[in-house]
């Protein structure tokens, strides 16, 4: 898979350090597990931890040491695990667990002609979802007046900025006004997105459809 | 460091725990304590931190990272998941099948800690504008969008610092090979 659009320098920056609210960083964790370059660039961000780590005033320890052999400490709840198994090759494994039984299983909301979504439940900041949009019909634009993500899973879309297929991610800037599009001669595009604004996504997509449709 | 981790990857040595705690409890207490944790908190995540470590210390590569980096990036899971009550979607080093981007294929010349310590000079010659974003990142946690709240700047400004923070410090990596 050969992969043209990447994540921002600033938004890789963010996923290592933690930072990046959550929705977004779901995102990210999905190119990533596409993206062997982008893979690279975040453990290499890593590194900044430890001197970011390095440069705090450390706290004293009130208490002695914790005991490792402890029962506690070894039926602790590891927070560490990824869903690594291997179960459908088209969901990036971060997502396996949102995602079960594949995109041809997913319960589809319809918003408007051509155009289909799918809220993730996800705890914290921003809103994710899947998108699905027929061929012919534009992208809704979505997230405005906050980060958004988008990532190909099935299909591509093409617009100012260059064609996306699939494993491609459309970071842009806030200020970058785009129409992405899905060929009229391809199959159904399917996307994962995250935006840190949703309440405007609906009326977006009311506005675009109404675009579109030139209401 | 190395060899304290060896120690509790191969032998369960208690002591060596013992020390790899005081070195590095304190560090990631006093991030915890920056990401808004009380000081109980703060030091429950710390002694989670470095359990996690021993259970996980047959897992640590040293080619993947340095053992602070290794240790960073678990407080930093930790505190995703029980002080932001979000999902880590970050891997840990160690699941992953690379090693970190540095252009040239590793000189084995290189230690990790070399190559760590490269990291770290190039982050204190940053200009004071780029490092307070790194730092509002990493330490304090705070998105792009919080930054640019903080400090009264267009988001824009904000994200265009990181990156050229960013570039700057792979430019000093790069030198090294």
């Amino acid at each position: 898979m050969s992969i043209s659009h990447h994540l921002d320098d600033a938004t890789l920056m963010s996923f290592a350090a933690g930072a990046l609210p959550g929705a977004l960083a779901a995102v990210a964790a999905a190119h990533a597990d596409m993206c062997r370059r982008c893979r690279r660039e975040i453990a290499a961000l890593e590194r900044l931890g430890e001197a970011a780590l390095a440069s705090l005033p450390p706290v004293a320890l009130e208490r002695p040491e914790p005991s490792p052999t402890a029962p506690t400490a070894a039926g602790m709840r590891d927070a560490f695990q990824h869903a690594s198994a291997a179960t459908d090759p088209e969901i990036p494994r971060p997502l396996a667990p949102l995602v079960d039984g594949g995109l041809d299983a997913v319960a589809w909301r319809w918003l408007g002609p051509g155009v289909w979504d799918h809220p993730l439940p996800l705890a914290g900041a921003g809103k994710l979802r899947l998108l699905k949009v027929a061929p012919g019909h534009g992208i809704p634009e979505h997230g405005h007046g906050g980060a958004e993500l988008t990532l190909v899973l099935r299909g591509s879309f093409h617009d100012e900025t260059g064609q996306y297929a699939r494993g491609d991610v459309a970071d842009l800037d806030e200020t970058v006004e785009h129409q992405p599009v899905v060929p009229r001669d391809g199959s159904d595009c399917i996307c994962l997105i995250a935006s840190e604004a949703p309440e405007r996504f609906q009326g977006l997509v009311a506005r675009q459809w109404q675009r579109v449709r030139g209401v | 460091m190395a060899d304290l981790l060896r120690r509790v990857a191969e032998q369960a040595d208690l002591a060596a725990f013992r020390e790899l705690y005081q070195t590095y409890g304190p560090r990631v207490k006093a991030y915890m304590m920056r990401q808004g944790a009380d000081a109980a908190t703060a030091e429950d995540l710390a002694q989670e931190t470095l359990l996690a470590v021993w259970r996980r210390a047959s897992l640590y590569a040293e080619e993947k990272g340095s053992i602070a980096t290794w240790i960073f990036a678990i407080a930093r899971n930790l505190r995703i998941d029980r002080l932001r009550r979000e999902m880590p979607w970050q891997e840990l080093p160690e699941s992953r099948m690379e090693q970190p981007s540095t252009e040239t294929p590793p000189d084995e010349a290189l230690s990790a800690k070399e190559r760590q310590g490269r990291v770290l000079a190039a982050l204190a010659q940053l200009p004071p504008e780029q490092h307070e974003v790194v730092t509002l990142s990493y330490i304090d946690g705070l998105s792009h969008g919080e930054i640019a709240a903080r400090l009264g700047l267009p988001l824009g400004t904000v994200k265009s610092r990181m990156r050229i923070a960013y570039q700057r410090i792979r430019a000093g990596l790069e030198d090294l090979q």
